[in-house]
């Protein structure tokens, strides 16, 4: 049944600011999103009434915070189908969760020789915690190609994945809109042996995400680009895994007792959250979770589909050849995310031109310059699509690019 | 905000469909490589310094219609200039643009807060080069048009005994 966007901006304050006397075309959600009122109540209510320490004072203050926070972790278990709130580890954001996984895993894991399997569509969060220990530990990095449409080209997986420890791979690419085939991407990595790690930072906020159903052995994502705050993040994991890895930060909260000789750590998920930890962000994060929960993320992904293929034909209609839409053409397998070349224009240009008109895409290689390099450019714009986008937006996306079209000419 | 007219005038959009300049030198000229991490745009500025003077300068890479018009605008403003000219330019450029001239050796750019640093040696002409004054009215831009300014105060250090 979808979602009416327009009734959903209702909730996010900042499109009640004009800019230049008109509204906010905010296209920049995959970059980050916007907060709704709820999230953002949420949080001062919290400061305003229950702020405390966590897990570590005895009085009622604390045991209400304390109860509040855990809470927030119950909630977002729950969105994400994990069999316990314990798989649950709050860091700061998904780059943290990614680097923690190739510090802790990877160290206790992998030596000279061993094999990571990554992907053509990774942002530099699923590709550097990996060059880093390629640099430390001599492991051996591969790469699954991609297709002309910017899908991953599985015809040579198996082979990819012989002998491979790791696969670690996108759900959905925060340039091309790409969503992989999860369940199969992480039954092939077992089928070799490897664990499956997903990078679920664009697909969590736009999808309904089941890490039981998928098989998965790790996810990270991050908060800000699901409505919460900046500053906290997930990573899931299977309780086994998690118990077997080596603690990453050590310090308070992380340990069951330390002594003059050594330390022993907590159990899950406190040994991976040492010192105290975002209080604040997660209650918003527990919301944002909530607020997504009640639109229903089925609607989300229906109202994606239809917005983003709206835009894509709103766009290839008035524009023709002028505009090219990188990724794949069927919606099926891709989000409203639209990273797009247009009249040979330099992104940069476009984004400016644009912002005349409050348009607000994102220009640049999107922290994902490998996958620059293979689509042949130096940049891209993107224009990202959200539940609080509705055709207006598009259309207003359509009508603004006619002004790049009129300086620069073609 | 201030219209896209300051920004794009017609001599920047004349220099981006027809940069000037544009391809390499072989050594002995020397070569510099530039990046703006942010958006990805790259630049190659090739430097023939003969006797303390720019003999011959040429430029590659890609990049926006700001960065390029710059580069294209530099390349002519300092060919058949003195070494200590071009450098009084760079500063004459780079004070424009609203940046710290104690700076001007570094790869920081600072953005100073004030308005009146016309200090750089305010009898050197920019020349086209004025049409790129409209950018400081828009912030994000200005690493844009600096960046073929910062890559060849690097090719001059490059240059032996200079």
């Amino acid at each position: 049944m979808g979602l009416d966007g327009a009734l959903v901006r209702k909730d996010f304050p900042i499109f009640e600011r004009f800019i230049d006397g008109a509204p906010i075309v905010y296209l920049d959600s995959a970059n980050t999103s916007q907060k709704p009122r709820q999230v953002i109540d949420a949080m001062t209510s919290f400061i305003e009434n229950s702020y405390a320490p966590i897990n570590r004072s005895a009085y009622r203050l604390a045991g209400e915070a304390t109860d509040a926070f855990e809470a927030a972790r119950s909630k977002v278990a729950r969105f994400i189908n994990a069999r316990s709130s314990d798989e649950v580890v709050f860091t700061k954001n998904a780059t943290e969760s990614l680097n923690l996984l190739a510090y802790s895993w990877g160290r206790a894991n992998l030596n000279a020789g061993d094999v990571v399997v990554l992907t053509h569509l990774e942002h530099h969060a699923n590709i550097v915690p990996w060059h880093m220990l390629q640099a430390e530990r001599g492991i051996v990095l591969r790469w699954v190609p991609l297709t002309a449409d910017g899908q991953l080209d599985l015809t040579d997986l198996a082979a990819l994945l012989t002998d491979a420890k790791v696969f670690s791979f996108t759900a959905m690419s925060n340039v091309l809109g790409t969503i992989t085939p999860v369940q199969q991407l992480c039954e092939a990595a077992h089928a070799a042996g490897a664990i499956a790690i997903v990078d679920g930072c664009q697909y969590v906020p736009h999808n309904v995400t089941d890490v039981q159903a998928w098989g998965a052995d790790f996810l990270a994502f991050s908060s800000h680009k699901m409505c919460g705050p900046t500053g906290i993040g997930v990573l899931w994991g299977r309780e086994q895994l998690l118990d077997a890895m080596p603690p990453f930060l050590g310090g308070g909260n992380m340990i069951a007792d330390v002594r003059l000789d050594g330390f022993t750590t907590a159990p899950l998920p406190a040994k991976f959250e040492a010192g105290t930890p975002a209080i604040i962000e997660t209650i918003g994060l527990g919301a944002a979770v909530d607020y997504l929960s009640n639109l229903g993320m089925a609607n989300v992904r229906e109202h994606e589909m239809q917005l983003g293929s709206y835009a894509m034909s709103a766009l290839t209609k008035r524009y023709g050849n002028d505009i090219s839409i990188h990724g794949p053409s069927d919606i099926a397998v891709r989000g409203a995310t639209l990273s797009f070349a247009f009249a040979g224009i330099h992104p940069h240009d476009l984004s400016q031109v644009l912002d005349q008109r409050n348009v607000c895409v994102r220009a640049g290689h999107h922290c994902a310059k490998p996958l620059m390099r293979l689509l042949g450019v130096s940049a891209t714009a993107r224009a990202s699509f959200y539940i609080y986008n509705d055709e207006s937006d598009a259309d207003a996306l359509v009508d603004a690019l006619a002004g790049a079209s009129d300086i620069f000419g073609f | 905000m201030p219209g896209l007219d300051d920004l794009y005038r017609e001599i920047i959009l004349d220099h981006y469909r027809s940069p000037r300049n544009r391809g390499e030198l072989a050594p002995p000229a020397v070569r510099a490589e530039g990046h703006n991490p942010l958006c990805g745009d790259e630049i190659q500025v090739y430097l023939d310094v003969v006797d303390g003077v720019v003999n011959d300068i040429k430029i590659t890479g890609s990049g926006c219609s700001i960065s390029l018009s710059s580069a294209s605008m530099m390349s002519q403003a300092v060919k058949g200039k003195k070494i200590a000219d071009v450098k009084a330019l760079v500063n004459r450029f780079r004070s424009m643009m609203g940046l710290d001239i104690a700076d001007a050796e570094s790869d920081t750019d600072v953005l100073s807060i004030d308005d009146d640093t016309e200090v750089a040696a305010p009898e050197v002409k920019l020349g086209d080069l004025e049409a790129l004054q409209g950018v400081v009215k828009f912030p994000v831009r200005i690493k844009c048009a600096t960046l073929a300014w910062i890559t060849l105060t690097q090719a001059m250090a490059e240059v032996p005994n200079a």
